[in-house]
């Protein structure tokens, strides 16, 4: 009987990582709010009576738990929950669509820096260093003022500027990689540079890359926030959680929750995706496990 | 020693090449490049144009056009702001005052709020005091800085009404409590990311020093518990938090952007907004420039000090 007891379960590297995933509480409750804010952006405005952009005079400044707006309406009397979901659809979309783009160029520069070494390498990771010299909402902030402002533009200009951590990423683990035996292997079989690169050693470190782009989902809504508050980003009559805090400090006295409902919902996204890239790191990597 | 600042200043000068390069070409890739100022304003013909473009020399090779910009700055011409015609290196140096004033006094408390945290934090690892200085920093870190400036207007100054909602002294008044004062919520509201991050990386800096054979040693040798902390652990446990201060530096600086903008603290940050809103590109430009090259200096010091401290870095 007891010997039973001991024997051990076996499991796949899936399993194990799921199950080091599941033991990390906050990435859990990290991963269920994003799920709860994507469901409710996306879903959220077709259950609601009021329009985004629908402005009702007669309506301004209703509190929050007021009669039928839930969260009080603005300025213009425009329901702050549905600007809310809207908003989160933009903010959200930005994110994503950011972080995709930073991987792209992050992974791409430092396939190729930790591949090649040497001239090119060097070259390419002192341009990271480069970029990385600029204090990010200076650069961003510039960029965006010499460009129209609008969804495009600042989805391109946050990717422009959040994408030197992922080719860090990449580039370190590209580098030891490459000497490893399959890599070697694939060589002698003469398969190309290019598919040596992004067919054997980028799958390879898709751990890091994970990790690395929950959290950079995490930066990429923060910096719409900033870009958006300062008015360079989102412009209205569109609504992001960025923008929504736009005239927020004017009304600061009278209608606080103008101010505070849009951050609440910036800062519940930012934790939930840090704390998932956290409990990501954990599963599925118990090596890069800082102590 | 002189090998390695000597190694380390080329690749400082190397980078500060890049980044110029890159400052350069951000001007020049903007729509109507250094010429939309007068394009927008429609009232010049496209023969004005073409002169202005001859008298600035914008009609020579780009190359050409880098290097006498480069040349220039490195002369400490960075241009006039088209808003008053002030020499740019004078407007922000007239701005810098406020910034750094702002940076220094959060510094203060993030370095020394945030060692302690961390340094506790290592000591009782896996506490409840660990966990929630772990779980805080992480919010911290997520908390839009200008949010978190609002939140604190509201509390301290629309609710409470302890501290000012802005500017950096009363007019009129301008004493020294006066100015600290005011300097309380921008510089508690830019220390809270500082904080965060010096509470993570002390704490496992100390982590990876308190579990080393030297401090074993110590305890075997009956040292008492506070010398082995103090003397033994604390002292090599610090070292590293020198490279986290040049690394903090670019953070910091964007923080101040943000804090001066909530706080309407005339600094640097503020210049620059301002700046972007007039459309005063070589201001932008030169603060843009400026930022870079502080960072970049910033992290110079930080490497050239720390291989000062700890011999085993200037053999790398």
């Amino acid at each position: 009987m007891a010997t039973a007891a001991l024997s051990t379960v076996q499991r796949t590297p899936g399993q194990a990582a799921w199950r080091r995933f599941c033991r990390h509480r906050l990435a859990l409750a990290g991963a269920l709010i994003i799920l709860v804010l994507v469901l409710g952006s996306a879903l959220g405005p077709y259950l609601l009576p009021f329009d985004d952009t629908y402005i009702d005079i007669m309506k301004r400044f209703a509190p929050p738990l007021s009669g039928a707006h839930i969260l009080g309406t603005d300025e213009l009397g425009r329901d702050v929950l549905a600007r809310l979901m809207m908003g989160g659809r933009v903010s959200l979309s930005i994110g994503i669509v950011a972080m995709v783009m930073a991987m792209a160029i992050g992974i791409v520069v430092g396939a190729f820096a930790g591949f090649y070494g040497g001239a090119v390498g060097a070259v390419l990771m002192r341009l990271v260093d480069a970029v990385l010299c600029f204090p990010t909402i200076f650069l961003l902030l510039a960029l965006a003022a010499l460009t129209e402002p609008g969804l495009v533009t600042t989805t391109v200009l946050i990717a422009a500027t959040a994408w030197m951590a992922v080719a860090r990423v990449v580039e370190a683990q590209v580098r030891s990689l490459r000497e490893r035996e399959f890599a070697v292997a694939a060589l002698a079989f003469g398969s190309s540079n290019l598919r040596i690169m992004f067919r054997e050693l980028v799958p390879n470190a898709i751990a890091p890359i994970v990790v690395a782009a929950t959290l950079n989902v995490a930066k990429a809504i923060l910096l719409e926030s900033y870009v958006s508050y300062l008015g360079f980003g989102i412009q209205p009559p569109a609504a992001s959680w960025g923008n929504m805090l736009n005239n927020a400090q004017i009304y600061l006295t009278s209608a606080p929750w103008l101010a505070i409902v849009p951050g609440v919902a910036i800062t519940l996204a930012v934790t939930s995706f840090n704390f998932l890239g956290d409990g990501l790191r954990d599963a599925l990597d118990p090596r890069m496990n800082i102590p | 020693m002189a090998r390695y600042v000597a190694n380390r200043l080329a690749q400082a000068i190397m980078l500060l090449v890049i980044v110029s390069a890159i400052g350069f070409a951000i001007l020049h890739l903007a729509p109507g490049g250094p010429l939309s100022q007068f394009a927008v304003s429609g009232q010049m013909t496209q023969e004005d144009l073409d002169r202005v473009t001859k008298q600035l020399g914008l009609d020579r090779p780009l190359p050409i056009q880098y290097l006498d910009w480069f040349g220039r700055m490195l002369k400490g011409d960075w241009g006039k702001s088209y808003r008053d015609g002030e020499a740019v290196l004078s407007v922000i140096s007239s701005h810098l005052g406020a910034t750094l004033e702002l940076m220094a006094t959060a510094t203060i408390i993030a370095v020394l709020l945030g060692c302690w945290i961390g340094i506790l934090g290592a000591l009782r690892r896996y506490s409840v005091f660990d966990t929630l200085a772990t779980v805080g920093a992480m919010i911290a870190l997520s908390i839009p800085t200008f949010w978190f400036g609002l939140v604190t207007i509201y509390v301290f100054s629309v609710k409470l009404g302890w501290l000012p909602a802005g500017n950096r002294q009363t007019i009129g008044d301008g004493s020294f409590l006066d100015l600290l004062h005011h300097l309380i919520a921008p510089a508690m509201v830019l220390a809270l990311v500082e904080t965060a991050m010096w509470g993570r990386f002390m704490r496992s800096s100390m982590l990876e020093v308190i579990n080393q054979d030297y401090i074993r040693t110590a305890r075997a040798k009956g040292m008492p518990e506070w010398r082995i902390l103090t003397v033994h652990a604390l002292r090599n446990a610090l070292l590293p938090m020198i490279t986290v201060a040049g690394l903090q530096f670019p953070t910091l600086l964007g923080g101040a952007l943000v804090a001066e903008t909530v706080f309407t603290w005339p600094g640097m940050g503020r210049l620059f907004l301002d700046s972007i809103g007039y459309r005063d590109y070589p201001v932008v430009m030169g603060i843009l420039m400026f930022s870079a090259t502080m960072v970049l200096i910033g992290s110079l010091l930080a490497d050239i000090l720390y291989a000062v401290v700890d011999p085993r870095i200037r053999v790398g």
